[in-house]
């Protein structure tokens, strides 16, 4: 059905195009009030969910959490669609919403014991990029739909293969092998897009390798040293976790070295436990910054734009300085979706879509959007707390910061908190690569745990035995 | 009951481990559990790291959230009003551009929206307040631009605004009230009468510009209309900049202020003792320099000097100068320096140090030379004479209020900081007030409060041209305006510029 034609059904059923302008502007104005308060809610039990035991009345706060999910969904996607009266969004909703209550149910039941939590602010974070996305770009969405929904297809087999490759930590060398290979591939036949060399062009698919590696990459680190914190072993780690930071800067992917290196300090700091190691590493990781600052102009061109963005605004600065616009001008409850100018912002469905949601939804829906992340990485480190196996609780460590790091560079960057990097925001930016390793790094923390959970469960289940026969033999 | 159970079992467990030691079938499990305890203390390991890198995380990123926060809060207002931010566009969609008003109230620009739903920019003062106030249309200028997104941002109450959705129409955006004086800025505009120049009104306690005129000006209504011809300047009028802030004239004997200042600052004891003999002409350090009309003053203390603005005199003072020093001085009052002001300006330049030769020094010391001055900055040097030497930085705007009368934003007097000490700023009070009683000022001796000021007259070129200055302050003891004049191509000070401040000081502080 074409466009046109199904505006002027539209418009028969409802009169004239009065009454829908008229209908759309005060859902405009009214809902912006209304999404941000459903997501200061959500928002608050992130935390709220924290505070006591209580199972049953964490079940109904998630529970009620899922709803204000699909509630903000069908407002937003009642706004965009009166805004254009486009068919084609309700089909693209009704597809979404068909994802997301599948992922919900579907995960619930593979992912036993996992937690809910992270679940949900998984899908809410889809959900909020399914939105933006959208807004900005149509085609964009439909291929943004398409990976998650194959990705998350195959996240339901992730925690089998958990459990039945339980060996996973053999394998270090060969993955620092295959990461420094991957990379090193695309330094060699890469391409540079936005400024960085850090794509591969296969069959008219651009696709980011870091973004993969990058998870192999904390496998790497956590195989080796949950064996041995020994001087020699932590050596050879930092030399081959350097490898790998050099050529990302080589690519000039400096989000995705700063990421690299500081999940290895982490994951070296939680291994050793010894705080000289991340001092030393924070130290080298300056310095060495110092050094990059002096020696590349790519460099230096980020950090001038980042000190004045408002003196280099025709060059340099252009990015920030729109980023800053989108996000002042949008105020604390911002433009209205579909009312402001986000693609003024360059780039913004991917690094800078933090700005475009600023600038439409609000400052203060931004603001709930920083605290949901770092709701989810508090998730991640419960998790990684109660994980026994060393391997295990390294590696969902190694991942939970590298998903914080790069939430952290993506919106400190656009704020003009920190000099811009690059990199997405994850789940929420549009991108195969980033929604794909994002949705596996969920995937793998997750069925850490639930694997833990099952190991435990023998272990108790084991003991109990044991424990009654000692008993039947004792009488 | 369940408690004795427990203990059994505990004894049970002590027993089972005693008797591991000693049976070897029951070793093998008894082992793998010690293993699995053993296990479960080695994974709590590391724990308290995790922890700690929670922490800083959680901390930077409250940080960040924060940091957002204050950037909403405090900065955004300055930041999105920048010709680069086109989404002014979006807003004046939903939103009427609300009204510039001045200090007192009067509607300075306002925008008309007709029956076909079209919105005009109205300017109720035609061509009187256009420099300072400012276009929409040809390049945003003034206040118009640097309040463009106040101007279109509403705060009336969300209940009116759905009610404003609801009838199909724009909300009122905010007004932004200025500081300026209708009455007082449109006397000083017609007292230039048909000459070219520009006048400056402060309040020295706290930097409200009272008033900025600029002639010739244009007409903001018209201005769309008439742009070719106002880019073209076929007259050399300049209509379109703003002279008060942007125009920089030579400040003739009103520099002699500074130049007076410096050697008291560098002769505190004995600056009294100060005398010169005036013959009309003298030869300073080589260089001839003459007296306007080649006029003999006599024999002259500081005061005097000032007071008949005798140029012999303050030439010969300007040779004792540490030239460092008075360019330090001159800076510390504004001149090379940026000000942090909310308008468009010129710096005002001075460039004489003590590389310069006799000839540009005894120029310089009078006034002349290379040194250019906007009227701004002559105005804000008054101002921090009235001030005790503090100065106020400058500014147009006021406040913010929404269509309901609320206070959305409010700016407060800024403090520059003490340029000179206070007992400098007494004395030069002393010595400007003479100029009125005894000196070039004369004629504003007629009011019933006291006026201190010092006039001037600028050669602008060979030619001859001369531009009339006046800068003062009064009531001279409880200084409520600062004013500069000046005139462009008039003559002396005090036949062009003084009554212009004349009429200024009678509309308001009266007779």
């Amino acid at each position: 059905m074409d466009k046109n034609g199904a505006a002027q059904k539209l418009i028969a059923i409802f009169g004239h195009m009065d009454f829908i302008g008229l209908l759309h502007s005060i859902l405009v104005e009214t809902s912006k009030y209304i999404i941000i308060i459903l997501f200061a809610i959500y928002t608050w039990h992130c935390f709220s969910v924290f505070v006591g035991n209580n199972t049953e009345k964490k079940d109904k706060v998630y529970r009620r959490q899922n709803k204000i999910m699909y509630t903000i969904h069908f407002i937003c996607t009642a706004v965009l669609f009166l805004n254009s009266l486009d068919v084609t969004i309700l089909g693209l909703y009704l597809a979404q919403l068909a994802l997301l209550i599948f992922v919900n149910k579907a995960y619930i039941y593979v992912y036993e014991n996992a937690s809910k939590m992270v679940l949900n602010n998984m899908l809410m974070l889809l959900m909020i990029g399914f939105v933006m996305i959208g807004r900005l770009n149509r085609d964009h969405l439909i291929r943004q739909m398409i990976f998650a929904a194959a990705i998350c297809l195959i996240g339901l087999f992730i925690p089998l293969l958990i459990e039945r490759f339980s060996y996973f930590d053999r394998f270090g060398l060969v993955y620092a092998v295959i990461g420094i290979l991957m990379l090193a591939l695309v330094f060699v036949i890469g391409k540079t897009i936005y400024g960085a060399k850090n794509w591969i062009v296969i069959g008219g698919f651009a696709m980011q390798p870091s973004e993969f590696v990058k998870i192999i990459y904390v496998f790497f680190v956590a195989a080796l040293l949950s064996k041995s914190t020994q001087w020699k072993d932590v050596v050879k780690v930092a030399v081959l976790a350097g490898v790998h930071v050099l050529i990302l800067v080589a690519e000039k992917d400096l989000g995705a070295a700063l990421i690299y290196y500081i999940t290895f300090l982490s994951i070296l700091y939680v291994a050793s436990r010894n705080i000289g190691y991340l001092g030393l590493g924070l130290f080298g990781g300056s310095a060495a910054a110092v050094v990059a600052y002096h020696l590349f102009t790519h460099v230096q061109t980020r950090v001038t734009a980042w000190r004045d963005p408002w003196g280099t605004i025709n060059d340099a600065g252009y990015q920030v300085a729109q980023s800053l616009f989108a996000i002042g001008t949008g105020g604390w409850f911002g433009m209205g979706l579909g009312e402001g100018m986000p693609n003024k912002i360059p780039v913004a469905e991917t690094d800078f879509i933090f700005s475009a949601i600023s600038e439409e939804l609000g400052a203060f829906f931004a603001i709930c959007l920083i605290l949901v992340e770092i709701s989810c990485f508090i998730m991640f480190v419960n998790i990684a707390l109660k994980i026994k196996r060393r391997f295990y609780k390294l590696t969902s460590l190694g991942l939970a910061m590298e998903y914080v790091f790069q939430v952290f560079l993506t919106i400190g960057g656009v704020t003009k908190f920190i000099p811009s990097t690059g990199v997405t925001l994850p789940l929420v930016s549009y991108g195969g690569s980033s929604v794909i390793s994002t949705i596996i790094l969920f995937c793998i923390i997750q069925g850490m745990y639930v694997l833990n959970c099952k190991e435990e469960e023998s272990l108790e289940t084991q003991q109990e035995t044991d424990a009654s026969k000692r008993r039947v033999r004792k009488r | 009951m369940h408690q004795r159970e427990e203990s059994e079992r505990d004894k049970n467990l002590q027993m089972q481990k005693r008797k591991a030691r000693k049976e070897q079938p029951e070793r093998r499990k008894q082992n793998s559990r010690q293993a699995g305890r053993g296990e479960e203390k080695e994974n709590k390991k590391g724990n308290a790291q995790i922890l700690a890198l929670t922490y800083c995380m959680v901390a930077v990123f409250l940080g960040m959230a924060g940091y957002l926060g204050y950037f909403m809060a405090v900065k955004s207002d300055k930041v999105i009003n920048n010709p680069y931010n086109k989404r002014q566009e979006v807003l004046a969609k939903k939103v009427q551009r609300g009204e510039i008003r001045s200090k007192d109230g009067k509607v300075l620009a306002k925008t008309k929206t007709d029956s076909t739903g079209k919105d005009t920019r109205i300017y109720p003062y035609d061509e009187i307040f256009a420099p300072v106030v400012g276009r929409i249309s040809n390049s945003m200028t003034g206040i118009e631009k640097q309040q463009c997104y106040p101007l279109l941002t509403s705060h009336v109450n969300p209940l009116r605004q759905l009610t404003n959705t609801l009838k199909g129409e724009k909300n009122p955006g905010d007004s932004v009230f200025t500081t300026l004086d209708a009455k007082l800025q449109t006397i000083a505009y017609q007292a230039l009468g048909n000459h070219k120049g520009a006048v400056v009104a402060i309040e020295p306690s706290t930097g409200k510009v009272l008033a900025m005129v600029s002639k010739p000006s244009y007409d903001p209504n018209t201005v769309a209309k008439n742009w070719s011809s106002l880019i073209k300047d076929s007259n050399d009028d300049s209509k379109l900049v703003n002279r008060a802030t942007q125009g920089l004239y030579p400040p003739g004997s009103t520099f002699k202020v500074l130049t007076a200042m410096e050697y008291m600052i560098e002769n505190p004891q004995t600056y009294r003792d100060f005398n010169y003999r005036c013959k009309g002409t003298d030869t300073v350090a080589g260089h001839v320099i003459h007296c306007y009309d080649n006029e003999r003053h006599g024999i002259l203390s500081l005061k005097n000097a000032l007071a008949e603005s005798c140029n012999g005199a303050f030439a010969t003072l300007g040779t004792e100068l540490d030239l460092d020093r008075f360019h330090k001085l001159a800076e510390k009052f504004g001149y090379n320096k940026a000000l942090d002001a909310d308008f468009e300006y010129n710096q005002s330049k001075f460039v004489l140090n003590k590389h310069s030769d006799n000839g540009e020094l005894t120029q310089t010391a009078i006034g002349q030379g290379k040194t250019l001055v906007t009227p701004l900055q002559n105005a804000l040097i008054a101002a921090t004479i009235a001030n005790d030497g503090k100065m106020m930085l400058p500014y147009v705007v006021d406040h913010v209020e929404s269509d309901s009368g609320q206070v959305v934003k409010s700016y407060d007097p800024k403090e520059k900081g003490q340029v000179v000490d206070e007992w400098v700023a007494q004395k030069m009070n002393d010595m400007m007030k003479s100029v009125v009683t005894s000196g070039t000022g004369y004629s504003l001796k007629s009011f019933s409060y006291e006026v201190a000021g010092k006039t001037g007259s600028a050669e602008a070129d060979s030619e001859g041209t001369t531009h009339s200055w006046f800068i003062g302050y009064a009531p001279a003891d409880n200084p409520k305006i600062a004013i500069s004049v000046v005139v462009e191509g008039a003559g002396t000070g005090s036949r062009y510029a003084v009554p212009v401040t004349k009429k200024m000081l009678q509309c308001y502080l009266g007779d």
